[in-house]
Formats: C-alpha cells, structure tokens, sequence
C-alpha cells in the first residue's frame, strides 16, 4: 500500500499537480502580503475574475492558446479593469467596492458569455475549468517512475505549466526583491513615500502587474475564484502570526506550500480512505486548507488582535 | 426573438421572463440600501457562501431518501452555510485583519468547500446532480412554472419588507448615531438589511447564479444613483433597470441557445449603467461634454 | 445682560462622577456638573480636556467606566427623546441621496414613525426648521452640494425638527463663515427664550460672554460652573488652561 503510494503511479498522476499548485500559491502569497496590508484584498478578488475574459479574448484575437498569448490577454484585461475601476470611481463617484463589483462582474460575465458563444469551449477552455480550475488534467505522460526526474528525456516532457509556472514565480519573486523597500515604505506612509522621491504610482500600477501575472499563472491551475484563496488566506494567516514583513512574507509562503500540497493529497487519497469512490476537487480543497489555516490563526494567532487605537 | 420579449413564445418562457422581472426589480431596489450601507462586496461573500450549503442539502436529501434536488432543502441548506459565512467575515473583522481581506478569505473558503462537496456529489452518483452547477451562473432552462411562482412570491415579500423597513434603512445608512438616537436599532437594521440580501440571494441563484447575483444588487443602484439625489427616487429607478434587464435576459437566453441567462442579465444591467454614465442629467458625460465645449 | 436662571427643581444635565478612559488614559476623571434649564452654557477647555468626551458619554453614545447623567431628572437613555446631540461634523457620506429637506425629515421619525406617510403638515414643518436658519431655498439641494456652513445649519435643523427639550451642540462654530454663525446663535438664543437648554462645546473665549448665559469650565475634572459674569473670570480661567491664559478676560 505504501509502495503504491509512493510508486510511479504517484510520480505521473500526483506529483505534477503538486508541483503546479504548491508554484501557483508560492506565486499569488507574495503579492499577497502587500495587498492585505494596503486593503486592496478585493483587487486580488477582481484581477482573478477578470483573468478569464483576458484569456478567451486572447484566444479568439490569435486562435493561439500558447502560454504568452494568454498571458499578454490577462493582462490587458487586467489593465482594463483597474482602468474600470477608477473610471467608475471618478465618473460615477460610487465608492471604491461598488466599482469593483460592477466591473469583476461584468468582465468576468463577458468572458464567460464570449466562451459558450464562440465555440473556443470545445478547444482549449471551458467554463467549468474557469470555475473548478484543473488541477487533475495534469499528467506527467513521460514519466515512469522516480529516475525520471533525473531522466533528461523525461523532463522535457514535463507538463509545460510547471516550468511557465516556475518562470512566473521567479519573475514576480525577483520583482519583489528589487522593489521592496520602497514598496515596504510607500504601503506604510504613502504620503511620506511621496516627499521621499519614491514613484508611489508607479509602485502601485506594478502591484497590480504582479497581482494579475499571478492570478494568470493560477488561473490555470485552480481556476478563476479559488485563485482568491491563494492571495489571501496564507498571507491574512501569516499576518496573524506575526508583527514583522519579513517573517510575514517567509510565513505565508510556508503556509501556501503546505497548503497546496496538503490540499492535493487529501482531495486525491483521503476519499478512498473514507470509502468514496474516485477523488475530489484538489482546487477546492486547497481554498478549504488555506481558509482552514486562516481561521486556526484568527483563534489561536499571537498576533491576531488589532492594536488598541 | 421578439416573441419571447411580449412573452408570446410559450406559457413557460412567460412565466420565467415575468419570474426574472421581479427578481431584478426585488434585487434592485435590496441594491439600493445594500450600495448606500457599503455592504456591496459582504454581499458577494454571502452569494459565494452559499454553494456548500446547496451541495450539503443536497446530501442531506439524498440521505433522507429524497432525490436530492428538492428546492426548500437547496435554499436551507444555502441559508445556513450563507449565515456562517457572513458571521465569519464579521469574526474575522475582529481580529487584526481588515474587512476587505476577511471577505476575499471567506468568499474563496467557503466557494472552496462547494466545489469539493460538488464534486463528491459527482463521485457518489447519488440522486440526481445533474444541473446542480447550474447555481453557479444561471439557467433559466428547465425552469417551471413552480420556480415562477416561488420568485413571485419571493420577490414580493422582500418588498413588503423593504416598503415597511425604508425609513428605518435609509436613516440608518446615512447616519448611524443619529438613527439610534431616534430610537432605530441600528443593529437589528443591519440584521435585517442582511436577510433582505440573502433572500436576494437564495431567489436568485436559478436565475443569475451565486457568482454574479452581486452584480443584479450592486449595478442597476449605482445605475439609477445617477438619475436622482432621492433615496426613495432610486431606489424605484433601481427596481426598474432591474426588471428590465431580468426579464429581457431571461427571454434572449431562452431563444438563443447556449446564451446563460446571468451573464446576459449582468451585461445588460452594465449596458444601463453605461448609458446612465452617458446620460445622466448630473454626472452625465454628455453633459460634462457640454460644459467644457 | 441676561438675567441669572432661577434653578428649577431639575437641572437640564446633571453628570455624577462621570469617568471616561481611552486605553490607559483618563479623559474624564470623574466629572461632576449641573447645568441648568433654560439657559446656554458653554462647556470650555484646553484640546484634551475631554469636552466633546463629556457630551458623547452623557449621551452613552461612548462608553463609561462609571457614572451617570441624567436628563432633567431621568437617566439619559430614557429621556433620549427630549434631546437633541448635533456632532461637530456629522461623518456622513456627503454622496449619499438625500437633500436638505430629507435630512431634516430625519428628525421627525419618532412622529412618522416605520409606516406613517411623510404628508403635508410634516413637510411644511422641516421647511420652517430650514427657514429659522436662513436655509429654505437650499431644501431641494443634495447635502453634499452645499457648503460647509450649509451643512452645520442643515443638521442644526434636524436637530430642531427632533422638536427637543435639550440641545448638545459640539463645536457649532468650528469652521463655519460668519453668516452660518450668526444664523446659528439667533437661533439657540430663541431657542432658549422659548424655555429650553442648550450646552454647546465652544472654542472661541472671546465670544464667550455675547453667546452664552452660564460656563462650566473643564479639564477632564470640573473647574468652575456658572453665570458667566460671575464664573468667566481670568482666574478661573487660567486654573483651566494651565496658565496660558488670555488676557481678553476679566480679572
């Protein structure tokens, strides 16, 4: 039983969804952090609604479903939405959480509409993967066993969402890094940030960049809505746990890698365990181990009380 | 086309369009109070919060021997989980976090533990799933003159409510303290406020679906918060653009195929908002226009 | 100047040993005051002095950690019906759809009530409310669309439609123009000839003896209250501020 657990079947079926989705977490709790502590939560709520409309726009514009088509779609339509927002904001002069709900949800129904009505639902895109994402399509076909992971051959063949994945999640990392004490200082006092020469603007317009590049690079794997879980329950988790960024940030990836794989395993080996026949959404059972994280932390968290004013 | 707009296509596709009207119009005028008490993206969570609970009702019909897909053991069972999740956002607001991240948290938790319970639904093969995810963003296909009805009524007691709570609503929305000291119980305002929303909610989920219910809320009041500085005035307005785009997506999306119905809807409630932005006599761009030329 | 107020049986606001905290510091330290009916008093102190505090837990809108108020002879909570508490900038959305005359409409809930129809007789009513402060040909205006002042006097008329015995004021006078002033002393003192209370935090020494009957001068304790002629005085006044004091006031 243990063998089998461990065995090829494991390496092929189990270990690339694992490896996609413990990439995508690591990838949207880096972001993360700095939208919960800028009250932009519901930004990272609106970029990955807004994601699937970017994608299938790309999609029918190119006929291409290559990874950088849909990458350059969201993030125009990423960049469609923030300009959305404001534009409601300052023309309608609704406050800031209306705005965000007419414009998610318009796009996010636009992408869904343009997906039953033009056909691109059989090829590559369906509106269940937008929902449930599709964590269990990925297979690692050219594997046999352990060795392949060495086997040269082998690794070519790895699902091409695992190396993207990879990219996406160097890229935002070393973006982070270059930026992050003027990022630190300007979530912190932005007016302050401004009188010390730091591009507040700037900063914020590449928050943004790096939040939607990383609701693409989830979308994929967990879908539109659960990609949400991924921004903000490991870095809201960590937040409890602690007064310090650094420790913030370092804690929140801990808590999305363990989520991500806690929550593949379970979906995929507890339902047997119990008795159910076949496996359970992996997606939906990393929001629930994230969530389920947060709340041990809003109970439990040493830091989980708000300063007294 | 045509047709299903003067609700000449059938004696169902009537009744659904007619059925959608007044959950627009309900939905609008909740919208209204919902939008000037800032509860737009609590409401989301709360639509959200609903799908473990439609999947366990589910279960727990089955259980019982049921086939699963009876409508009062869905909307309890949707009530229910809804509940809890608003009352975490609120716990979670207690804590260090504010509310913003507590209600994206919620939201993708509680969406999370749907999916999963969905999928476990798929797996047993139990009772009739079939059409289940269709809460999620609306089919208006298959509907009966029952759900029909069930909105009718629906829809109508949620006005009643709001016709009698208004005052003590709009008051409440504008200024807290002053309110209670005339004697409003605020809380139980809120309270009820909430309620109002989650029978929106629940009502709507054959219709527009949970994931896009918040925009039936949330678009046609800010729609109609631009034709008039009276609560009371858009609240009506507000009804009204729902209506209109409840029952002119209920109708295109049963004559074209593959056309969902909530999608449809939520782009015609923008479509008005966005003639409204153009239109508007206070904040219109076509006046703005007029003033800088 | 005005006549001293005959104390009547029960003073308008009678504080005991009122005791207010923010964290670890005291902003009330026990506060005892009885200010009278039918007159204006002017509740003055140093920033800090818990003046605004002083309203806001009489009124229970912040919590106590001991102490009472009562409202001619009732505590507050029961008498909330009599008074009126105008704050010295209501935190409303200033978007909201409502317009001048609506928010005055506000104040007459207790009379309309959940059901009761908005007729005639109350609309004619919140336009006289408007009227008595200068600001009838506003009625149809959004509220943010008007200015500042405009605003102050709006909410003041809502007060006034609550139709109260007792008047709270916070600040009435705190950046608003001189026409909004005016409009807002001729007002209270009418008010105040037609037999009722008003207490209003106040600012402003130098205007202290042409608006205000009585003082109770305040520095998380009571330092002094009573007729300003007799109480307003340089000394008092210097025990209050803590010696910086102006020099406008008489010795």
């Amino acid at each position: 039983m243990l063998a089998d657990f461990w065995g090829a079947e494991f390496v092929l079926l189990t270990l690339p969804p694992l490896v996609i989705a413990t990439l995508a977490a690591l990838t949207c709790a880096l972001p993360g952090n700095f939208l919960i502590l800028r009250r932009q939560a519901m930004l990272g709520d609106a970029m990955s609604h807004v994601v699937l409309p970017g994608i299938v726009a790309a999609y029918l514009l190119t006929g291409s479903a290559a990874t950088p088509v849909m990458l350059a779609g969201a993030m125009a339509a990423a960049a469609l939405s923030a300009l959305m927002i404001e534009g409601i904001r300052r023309l309608a002069g609704t406050d800031a959480g209306v705005a965000m709900g007419i414009t998610f949800t318009t796009l996010f129904a636009a992408g869904v509409l343009l997906l039953e009505q033009s056909g691109a639902s059989s090829v590559h895109l369906d509106v269940e993967h937008a929902l449930y994402g599709n964590l269990e399509g990925v297979i690692w076909f050219d594997a046999t066993g352990w060795a392949s992971l060495l086997d040269p051959v082998a690794l070519a063949g790895l699902p091409p969402e695992v190396g993207g994945l990879a990219l996406v999640l160097a890229i935002v990392a070393a973006a982070m890094w270059l930026v992050w004490r003027p990022l630190v200082i300007s979530t912190f006092d932005e007016g302050f940030a401004r009188t010390a020469g730091i591009p507040v603007t700037l900063l914020s317009a590449g928050l943004v960049g790096l939040t939607a590049l990383a609701a693409v690079a989830a979308f994929s794997a967990v879908g539109s809505i659960l990609t949400i879980a991924m921004l903000i329950c490991p870095p809201a988790t960590a937040r409890l746990m602690t007064d310090s960024l650094p420790a913030q940030v370092r804690l929140s990836l801990v808590f999305a890698a363990s989520s991500a794989i806690l929550g593949t395993l379970v979906a995929g080996y507890l339902p047997p365990l119990i008795g159910l026949p076949g496996t359970v959404s992996a997606s939906g059972m990393i929001a629930v181990v994230s969530g389920g994280s947060l709340a041990l932390a809003a109970l439990f968290g040493r830091h989980r009380r708000p300063r007294s004013a | 086309m045509l047709s299903a707009l003067l609700l000449q296509s059938g004696y169902n596709a009537a009744l659904v369009a007619i059925g959608a009207a007044l959950l627009g119009f309900a939905a609008g005028m909740v919208g209204t109070f919902v939008n000037l008490r800032r509860r737009a993206l609590v409401s989301d969570a709360m639509a959200h919060a609903t799908l473990p609970g439609i999947g366990l009702g589910f279960l727990a019909m089955v259980a019982l021997g049921g086939e699963g897909r009876a409508l009062p053991g869905l909307l309890a069972g949707a009530a229910l989980t809804a509940a809890l999740g608003l009352w975490a956002v609120q716990a979670l607001t207690r804590t260090r976090l504010t509310e913003d991240a507590a209600i994206a948290a919620v939201l993708s938790t509680f969406y999370g533990a749907g999916i999963v319970i969905l999928t476990v639904i798929q797996t047993l093969g139990a009772g009739k799933p079939a059409g289940l995810e269709t809460v999620l963003l609306g089919s208006t296909a298959g509907m009966l003159e029952m759900d029909a009805i069930t909105l009718a009524i629906g829809g109508a007691l949620v006005l009643a409510v709001l016709a009698v709570l208004r005052r003590a609503l709009v008051m409440t929305a504008f200024d807290p303290g002053h309110a209670a000291m005339m004697g409003i119980r605020t809380r139980a305002m809120d309270t009820a406020l909430m309620l109002l929303t989650l029978a929106v909610v629940l009502l709507g989920l054959r219709v527009v679906g949970l994931i896009l219910i918040v925009a039936l809320l949330v678009i046609p009041a800010a729609a109609a918060r631009l034709w008039s500085d009276r609560a009371g005035v858009v609240a009506m307005i507000a009804g009204g653009i729902g209506a209109a785009a409840g029952h002119i997506g209920a109708a295109l999306s049963a004559t074209v195929p593959d056309l969902p119905t909530g999608p449809v809807i939520v782009l015609l409630c923008f479509a008005a908002f966005a003639l409204s932005l153009i239109l508007s006599p206070k904040r219109g761009l076509l006046r703005r226009l007029g003033h800088a030329g | 100047m005005v006549e001293p107020i005959p104390l009547t049986a029960e003073p308008a606001l009678a504080i005991r040993d009122l005791r207010v905290s923010y964290g670890a510091n005291p902003v009330l330290d026990g506060v005892t005051a009885s200010l009278a009916r039918g007159a204006m008093t002017a509740i003055i102190g140093p920033n800090g002095a818990g003046k605004s505090t002083l309203l806001k837990a009489a009124l229970g809108l912040i919590p106590s950690l001991g102490g009472t108020a009562l409202a001619f002879g009732k505590p507050v909570g029961q008498a909330l019906p009599p008074i009126a508490y105008v704050p010295q900038r209501a935190a409303v959305d200033w978007d909201f759809p409502a317009r001048a005359l609506d928010v005055v409409l506000m104040g007459m809930y207790r009379r309309t009530g959940l059901l009761g129809r908005i007729g005639k007789a109350e609309t004619t009513a919140a336009m006289e409310c408007l009227s008595r402060l200068g600001m009838a040909d506003f009625a149809t205006r959004q509220i943010g669309a008007l200015s500042g002042g405009q605003q102050q006097r709006v909410f003041l008329a809502r007060a006034l439609a609550q139709g109260a015995e007792l008047y709270l004021l916070d600040e009435p006078f705190a950046g608003v123009d001189a026409a909004t002033e005016a409009a807002i002393v001729t007002l209270l003192k009418s008010l105040r000839d037609e037999g009722r209370s008003i207490v209003a935090v106040h600012h402003d020494l130098s205007t202290v003896s042409a608006y205000f009957d009585r003082v109770l001068l305040l520095n998380r304790r009571t330092i002094a209250e009573g007729p300003v002629a007799t109480t307003f005085r340089q000394e008092a006044v210097a025990r209050t501020y803590g010696n910086q004091i102006a020099t406008a006031i008489p010795a």
